[in-house]
């Protein structure tokens, strides 16, 4: 057997879902390196020593400035190279809340060549906490190999309504992998299926590779069944799946 | 207000549109029409000013950090011209000093993208389109848009809120109290606001004498926040005389003395350190806390309770543990309060409530803490006296809590700086609170900053399982005053103040010694630099301020100028016992008297009653999810909106199918009548709660807080007196040792004609119990139509300081439900049939009787019930309180071996697929209704 791909998860200031993403990753058959942003930094590891980067949830800088900025804005100053040259060598991404949030807001998704992204305050004006379905796409991203079913799992955040200058194109270029939905339906805006108020329920986008993946709400909270809130009443499938075809496109 | 003043003195003031108006009901518009002012719009604009010489093209790549790149635009506020030709502008921004956040990352990423940045500060703007008056204007800056307490306003243009860097702290003051008389002694007390009495002055006053020399402000302040209520628990460690005798310290006597005497063998640590600390499994510990934060946010509600999160959090950081959950029960005044009928300086309790929730939900999403167990409770007098709760669970391995600082270890501060913030927090606390209390104790609020306490969890337990340090505690109130204070009881230590990191200068010695800046930990360190090596890799401050001497002398210089010497023995025990007395605790009940009402409208009525009706959308603002171990939910059932019992988490990081039940009680309206039936009867609601989650009962920590008002009230204290005794009481009947607790006492109102307003005594209790089998909790709702429902314990309860009473308007007499060893069974032999996975669903008979009961348990599982019971008709079914009752779903395969087991339950009816419940041949309800009444927001 192969030995297992490692994924990278750095860990800002504020970053705080790092462990429930390492767990899913660790569940899905990888290894996961969690350091600190400034470990990174300093050079005590690269990110070419790893065959995935995974961006955690939590509040980067607390949010200041807008959810995933400065986050951002460390990737660019500091790690410009090194995700260049991952790009190119075709290591697949994958960006949780906040960490799709600096996905975004670094411009790694929807990408260069892609309308300009962004996400918003929630139409709510609140925080928002409660579990949602997301149903894939048509997307070919390798993210979305292995998932047969919709899933099911938390959010929890307040600035999630994905919003972009030019939806059309965004959708032309299928770069949208999962949308808010209710039994299969897709949730066409109401609250609380579309819990953020995404235009289109965009739930989770790619890149054009569909190798960068991002998604506001937290597949890996829900990889084992004792998760689901409905347990005993409704045997919803874990998200597990997702992570299983994030790892399976990673190249040894 | 120039054009081009904007840019004069090197200062970009930038304007980011477009603006946004919050017409929901905590919006501006919706809080301004409370008060009688109405107006169009209110549109809110982010104003950002930045002290910097600038390119355009650096402008623009730091506009580019501030403002979204698909919804939002800038321009210099300068040229903002809001639309319409009737508007009025208002700006508000934070006071100079207070923290920011978001100005403090703007200057930190300037700096990362190479331009130099000297200060910044971060305001909003307000257009309120239409007409208004001078007066409604002033009206709606002073008590909607901004908070005095941390935020100034101005209209039009306000200036940024820079800190003068030039600025130089007062020199040390020596007070003369050694020749003073009492008379001089109380002015200084009062003068200094350091709520010291008579006795506790010429207590300090001697010992001066005795040195042959006068204080510094920092002695006496310090002495003042040592032998403060908050920090030394003088009613509860002092002498109580009551009618029956003298009680000597009720914390020793009911609460702590019980603990010790009943021994349980799962309780490792109890009210000895920051939090108790108790068996969860072959490796791991639970740490137990919970706080109160009352007066700071009834100021400043979002930054008080913001900031209580964060404090109790920092308990359980202070046992090396991980905190791993939040619970928050908060309690506010009716929602339809007059805002006419409100002191000065008191906020409106919507005001209060949308602040407070959003404090704590700002906390715990942002450390990715789970918040999963709580109330929200309402009564006439938290509308002056808002009383927020705030605990916090941690996990930890067995004995990984080092204890022992020794002689020569460093003193190592982690995290924030201190600024003015937060000084004289713990003094403040220990007060009766009054008109002018807003304007005086401004300086004792504080703003959290939840990304630098994340630091702190990440550092500690890296720290904590390299054992690099010999004890730890939390910087809270009274500071680096307290919190090195009391490490030093046994030692000595030294503290240089030059070492203290500080936000800005011109502090005086004395305010960096006792600032309660938020986020900090005292730790003795052996070694420093692999601590500080570990702070540097956490992006987390740190330093090292003084050594543990062992000479047993608290002694701290300002560089070269002493500033406190005090002996740690009369820094700690040289403050003279309180002395109080407790009248004659008489409860008087007149005979039940129940009139005539309609059951179905009374039932609805308390379904929206404001302390039982949904929170659902509240605790969908709160991260119930993260750390992914969540079992139960404060809302389950089909549709996730029906209330759980206890909640139930398995601790991230434990294996196997362990986990821990929390189940909180509480009960104002009966705390109105007797302070002994409540605590007895609360008790046993949180033990209910954490039966129904699956606990074993016969393994239960408790929790205490008190929030009372004025003990030196006799008949307040002796209320107080009732409950510390029905506690020591509960704990023995249950065999639940309490293990921590907190009391907050003075939570009263002071009127402006001096009438006062104490809160009714509210007792909150926490119990923590293990689920052994995560595979056997039942379910929240009911699950099937055909079920079989057990009722475990009477059909009646009591009405009297009921619910039902409160709903009706009127007390109609009759005694309180008594708690009696009977109770111990029906837990027990409950507990017995979940364990053996006979349980199906489950919901405890609390506030309102069964009536209630039913109707959310039905609502859960969106199916019907119907019960027949022994006098269906009577109110004392239908709405009677009482301890020890449960519903109980079993299939009927399950229902003999169920029958078996919990003797004390009679088989009452069937789970139907009809959407209603009912009871009997009278009373009926639909599911419909039931929603409809359970998710509304104000009177039905």
């Amino acid at each position: 057997m192969a030995s297992k791909p490692t994924v990278l998860l750095p860990i800002a200031a504020g970053t705080n879902r790092n462990q429930d993403l390492a767990d899913a990753f660790v569940a899905a058959g990888a290894d996961v390196n969690q350091i600190p942003l400034q470990a990174l930094r300093d050079g005590d590891a690269k990110l070419s020593d790893h065959q995935m980067l995974a961006i955690p949830g939590g509040f980067s800088y607390g949010d200041a400035l807008g959810a995933g900025r400065l986050l951002a804005l460390d990737l660019r100053t500091w790690f410009e190279d090194q995700l260049l040259a991952a790009a190119e060598s075709g290591m697949p991404m994958f960006g949780v809340c906040n960490g799709f949030q600096a996905l975004v807001a670094s411009g790694l998704l929807p990408g260069e060549t892609a309308p300009a992204a962004s996400l918003a305050h929630n139409s709510n004006g609140n925080f928002e906490c409660r579990w949602v379905e997301l149903s894939p796409t048509d997307s070919q991203s390798p993210w979305l190999a292995e998932v047969d079913e919709p899933l099911w799992c938390p959010v929890a955040h307040g600035e999630g309504r994905f919003v972009a200058s030019d939806i059309e194109t965004v959708e032309e270029l299928d770069l949208v992998a999962l949308r808010y939905s209710s039994n299969g339906v897709q949730a066409v805006g109401e609250y609380p299926a579309n819990p953020n108020g995404s235009v289109n329920d965009v739930a989770g986008i790619t890149d054009s590779t569909g190798l960068v993946f991002g998604l506001m709400p937290h597949p890996e909270n829900h990889i084992w069944a004792r998760q689901n809130p409905l347990r005993g009443r409704s045997n919803r499938g874990t998200c597990l799946s997702l992570f299983e075809s994030g790892v399976k496109a990673t190249k040894g | 207000m120039g054009h081009n003043s904007d840019n004069s003195e090197a200062e970009h003031v930038l304007l980011i549109g477009p603006g946004q108006t919050d017409s929901g009901p905590d919006g501006p518009l919706s809080r301004a029409g409370l008060f009688g002012v109405n107006v169009a719009k209110i549109e809110e604009f982010t104003v950002v000013h930045i002290k910097a010489e600038l390119s355009e093209q650096d402008l623009t790549r730091l506009a580019k950090l501030v403002v979204d790149p698909v919804e939002q635009w800038w321009i210099p506020r300068s040229e903002h011209h809001p639309e319409g030709d009737q508007y009025t502008v208002i700006e508000t921004g934070l006071r100079p000093g207070v923290t920011d956040r978001e100005a403090a990352e703007l200057i930190r990423a300037s700096a990362e993208l190479g331009i130099t940045v000297e200060a910044a500060s971060i305001g909003r703007r307000w257009v309120i389109h239409g007409e208004i008056s001078e007066q409604n204007r002033d009206l709606l800056a002073r008590r909607v848009l901004h908070n005095e307490v941390i935020e100034r306003w101005s209209v039009g243009e306000l200036p940024g809120a820079y800190t003068d860097p030039t600025a130089v702290g007062s020199d040390i003051d020596y007070l003369s109290i050694t020749a003073a008389d009492d008379e001089g002694l109380i002015a200084l007390s009062k003068e200094r606001r350091l709520g010291l009495d008579l006795s506790e002055m010429l207590a300090i006053k001697a010992w001066f004498v005795e040195q042959g020399r006068e204080p510094s402000d920092a002695e006496l302040e310090m002495l003042a926040q040592t032998w403060s209520e908050h920090c030394s628990h003088k009613t509860f460690r002092g002498t109580i005389t009551t009618p029956d005798g003298v009680i000597d310290d009720l914390m020793k006597t009911y609460l702590r003395s019980v603990t010790e005497e009943m021994n349980a063998p799962w309780v490792h640590s109890a009210f000895v350190d920051n939090a108790g600390i108790v068996t969860f499994d072959d490796d791991f510990d639970l740490a137990l806390k919970a706080e109160t934060h009352n007066h700071p946010s009834a100021l400043e509600p979002f930054g008080g309770s913001n900031t209580g999160v964060g404090g109790v959090v920092r308990d359980i950081l202070g046992v090396s543990a991980k905190p791993i959950a939040i619970t928050d029960i908060l309690c506010f005044g009716p929602e339809d309060t007059d805002p006419a009928s409100l002191p000065d300086g008191v906020l409106h309790p919507k005001r209060i409530r949308s602040g407070v929730i959003a404090g704590v939900g700002d906390y715990g999403n942002k450390i990715g803490v789970p918040n999963i167990a709580g109330a929200i409770i309402h009564d006439d007098t938290y509308t002056t006296t808002p009383l927020v709760f705030a605990g916090c669970i941690g996990l930890l391995p067995h004995d990984s809590n080092p204890t022992a600082a020794q002689p020569g270890d460093s003193i190592v501060v982690l995290g924030g700086a201190v600024g003015r913030d937060g000084v004289g927090g713990a003094t403040f606390s220990s007060q009766s609170m009054g008109v002018e209390t807003a304007e005086i104790a401004g300086s004792s609020v504080q703003i959290g900053d939840p990304v630098v306490e994340k630091g702190l969890i990440d550092i500690i337990l890296e720290a904590r399982d390299a054992g690099l340090y010999t004890a730890i505690t939390d910087c809270g109130a009274g500071g680096l005053s307290s919190a090195v204070g009391e490490m030093a009881e046994e030692l000595g230590a030294r503290v240089d103040l030059t070492l203290v990191p500080r936000k800005y200068p011109g502090l005086s010695p004395w305010e960096v010694w006792l600032s309660e800046a938020q986020e900090r930990m005292v730790l003795a360190v052996p070694d420093p630099e692999p601590l500080l090596e570990l702070a540097r890799r956490w992006q987390v401050d740190a330093a090292v301020i003084g050594t543990f001497t062992g000479d047993g002398q608290m002694v701290v210089v300002d560089g070269e100028t002493p500033l406190i010497d005090l002996n740690t023995t009369f820094l700690h025990d040289g403050r003279p016992k309180a002395e109080l007395v407790a009248s004659t605790l008489e409860i008087e009940r007149t005979d039940r008297q129940t009139p005539s009402f309609d059951h179905q409208e009374a039932a609805l009525k308390l379904l929206a009653h404001p302390s039982i009706r949904s929170n659902e959308s509240v605790i969908r603002t709160y991260d119930h999810e993260v750390m992914g171990g969540t079992l139960v939910r404060p809302y389950g059932g089909v549709e996730m909106d029906a209330p759980a019992d206890g909640t139930v988490m398995i601790p991230p990081g434990t294996t196997g199918d362990r986990a821990m039940a929390i189940g909180i009680g509480v009960n104002v309206v009966q705390g109105r009548y007797d302070a002994g039936a409540m605590t007895m009867n609360i008790v046993d609601e949180a033990v209910r709660n954490v039966v129904v989650a699956g606990a074993d009962p016969k393994q239960l920590s408790l929790l205490d807080n008190f929030a009372w008002g004025n003990p030196t009230d006799p008949d307040t204290l002796a209320k107080l007196v009732a409950a510390c005794q029905a506690c020591k009481e509960a704990a023995l009947l249950y065999n639940a040792p309490f293990v921590s607790g907190k009391d907050s006492l003075y939570n009263e109102f002071v009127g402006p004609d001096g009438t006062k307003d104490p809160v009714t005594p509210t007792l909150i209790i926490t119990a923590v119990g293990l689920v052994k089998d995560i595979n056997n909790v039942p379910l929240t709702g009911v699950t099937k139509a055909g079920n079989d429902v057990w009722l475990v314990g009477p059909a009646r309860g009591s009405l009297g300081g009921s619910h039902l009473d409160d709903v009706l308007g009127n007390d109609f007499g009759g005694e309180l439900p008594t708690v009696g060893a009977e109770v111990l069974q029906r837990h027990y032999q409950l507990a017995d049939a979940i364990a053996g996975g006979l349980v199906r669903s489950a919901h405890d008979i609390a506030e309102g009787g069964l009536s209630v009961a039913a109707s959310e348990w039905a609502l859960g599982g969106r199916l019907g019930l119907h019960l027949e019971l022994e006098g269906s008709e009577d109110p004392e079914v239908l709405f009677g309180e009482g301890p020890a009752r449960y519903l109980v779903e079993v299939s009927p395969a399950d229902s003999e071996a169920f029958g078996q087991i919990v003797g004390s339950a009679s088989k009452v009816g069937t789970i139907t697929d009809e959407a209603a419940v009912r009871v009997g041949a009278a009373f009926e309800l639909g599911l419909e209704d039931i929603h409809r009444a359970y998710t509304s927001q104000g009177a039905i």
